[in-house]
């Protein structure tokens, strides 16, 4: 018999800790879709999504209410639409993210992931068709993400798409420059993506994946600050201890919610990634864990170290709480969408530099950084280049999602709203790496062996 | 059996139990287990519930108490317990 301490305990993690079920995402293959007729193809990516996925917002809110828990997002990922449309005839894809928009919203999940290329080690046509519709397909939808993945340490970086990718951020960053260049929020770009992810903007349904599956991400930084403070000033043994701990209470939760959607919906269950990701909300902040842990901000020397053992303890509590992990798996450290990091950025504890060092360690990368307006593309190439080889090398998932706030500068920022936070404009090394970027070709995978 | 658990929290006052017991045998609802506290005028009530025989869905049940908590003042809650469950056992 679960006893009145337990109860509680749950519930204040829940009222007063913040933890949620951040998305239940489904995973939906869109290959049987494939059609020559792009109108074809649209209608039937359409009625395959608004089919599968009809029950998904209603599923997600009947738990959140006989559970008692927020399951904040309902979202949908989708095979990456330059493998799923490339028999199409046709010189642009954004039809078919309007297409996915409409879906989006007929089945109102607030947003569906999967306008993605691979293109680690080349470019099939339609890979380039797809990229190229990327500005316009974000600046003309609202819930559509894009994500391109240019390296794997299998492959190696293809640095042609590195390249090309400068410039598409650059580009859809001028198309929404009316909007807070709100459509760089939406595209990632990958190194060593994975094909189970349910965060956004980086979701996408692998072509290795089953017809459909129902991924989980749970989230509670809150609860993991929360548990810290019990134990302050105490070693790290504790520290690490509770840490675990707190990750294994969160991720049984997520895991129960997982099941019970997958028999509702009647679809397999997928992952619960485990990463911890905060909002813009007080208590929601992977930044605080750093502060209840004794560092002044984050950025102060140590954080790399404070980032390590909290992203492995919460990999080590939520292993044992689920039966499949999956997804990104670690610790979010969004600049934009975690205040304790905004203000850290503001007060300039919090530099690019320190972010870069801090991805060596954690999920998922440089992600939801505000530059100036007048960053070059081959700078941002070269941003994606760097946050690339550490994943290459050290065989993680690195993501890049930078925002060139056209217009603005270092001191400025930038409002998205919602989940999305802001930001305030960070300054970028002004060197240049033009020469190094116009190479072109494909930097060869690493050495697997002889590790020191 | 299907179990769910009620936690009910606010400010004292006369009636709380009978309106939320009432409320209850009304939808044909069991009580397997009541626990309740009063610390500084804060009541504090946790209780375990058989649902089995309700003819109520649980969205009703859980609306219906949500109502009765906005009438009295308090914060009232239902939950599946495989939630306290999932948590706290291996």
């Amino acid at each position: 018999m679960i006893t009145r301490n337990e109860i509680l305990e749950t519930n204040q993690m829940i009222d007063d800790a913040n933890l949620d079920v951040r998305t239940i995402t489904m995973g939906i293959s869109l290959l049987d879709c494939a059609d020559a007729d792009i109108d074809k193809f649209n209608e039937k990516i359409y009625n395959k999504i608004t089919t599968y996925a009809k029950d998904l917002v209603k599923v997600g809110d009947e738990l959140a209410k006989e559970y008692g828990i927020p399951v904040v997002n309902k979202r949908i990922s989708v095979t990456p639409i330059a493998i799923a449309a490339a028999g199409c005839k046709t010189d642009s894809y954004v039809s078919i993210a309007q297409t996915l928009d409409r879906a989006a919203k007929a089945v109102g999940v607030n947003f569906i992931g999967g306008f993605s290329a691979l293109v680690q080690k080349g470019y099939t046509e339609s890979d380039r068709k797809l990229i190229a519709s990327i500005p316009e397909a974000l600046a003309v939808t609202d819930f559509v993400c894009s994500s391109v993945n240019i390296g794997t340490s299998r492959n190696g970086l293809n640095m042609d798409a590195v390249k090309e990718m400068g410039e598409i951020i650059h580009k859809a960053a001028e198309l929404t420059k009316d909007r807070e260049c709100i459509g760089c929020a939406k595209l990632v770009v990958f190194c060593n993506a994975v094909e189970d992810n349910p965060f956004m903007a980086g979701a996408f349904h692998g072509v290795g994946e089953a017809d459909c599956a129902i991924n989980v991400g749970v989230s509670g930084p809150g609860v993991v600050k929360k548990a810290l403070e019990q134990v302050r000033g105490e070693d790290f043994e504790t520290l690490c201890e509770t840490v675990k701990r707190t990750a294994f209470k969160i991720t049984r939760v997520g895991q129960m919610i997982a099941r019970e959607a997958s028999k509702r919906l009647n679809v397999p269950f997928g992952i619960i990634d485990l990463s911890l990701a905060p909002t813009p909300a007080v208590g929601d902040s992977i930044a605080e864990i750093f502060q209840e842990m004794g560092l002044e901000e984050p950025g102060a020397p140590g954080t790399t170290a404070a980032l390590a053992l909290l992203n492995d303890n919460v990999k080590k509590g939520g292993v044992m709480a689920s039966s499949y992990v999956g997804g990104l798996s670690g610790a979010f450290i969004p600049v934009s969408e975690d205040h304790g990091m905004i203000e850290a950025a503001e007060k300039g504890a919090l530099t690019l530099e320190k972010l870069e060092a801090m991805t060596c360690v954690c999920s998922v990368g440089l992600d939801m950084i505000a530059v100036p307006g007048d960053t070059s593309p081959a700078t941002l190439a070269g941003i994606i280049a760097d946050e690339a080889a550490i994943g290459m090398v050290n065989n993680k998932t690195t993501a890049v999602r930078l925002i060139p706030v056209i217009g603005r500068g270092v001191g400025e920022s930038v409002e998205f709203g919602g989940l999305l936070g802001y930001a305030p404009i960070m300054a970028v090394n002004k060197y240049s790496c033009e020469k190094f970027i116009a190479r072109g070709g494909r930097i060869p995978a690493p050495i697997h062996s002889f590790k020191n | 059996m299907k179990k769910a658990v009620i936690t009910v929290l606010g400010n004292d006052k006369v009636g709380i139990i009978a309106k939320v017991c009432t409320f209850l045998s009304e939808g044909n609802i069991n009580i397997l287990d009541i626990s309740q506290t009063i610390v500084g005028g804060y009541f504090d009530m946790v209780m375990v519930v058989d649902i089995t025989n309700t003819d109520k869905n649980f969205d009703e049940i859980a609306d219906g108490l949500d109502a009765l908590g906005e009438e009295m003042g308090l914060k009232i809650k239902v939950q599946h317990t495989e939630i306290f469950d999932a948590v706290h056992r291996i």
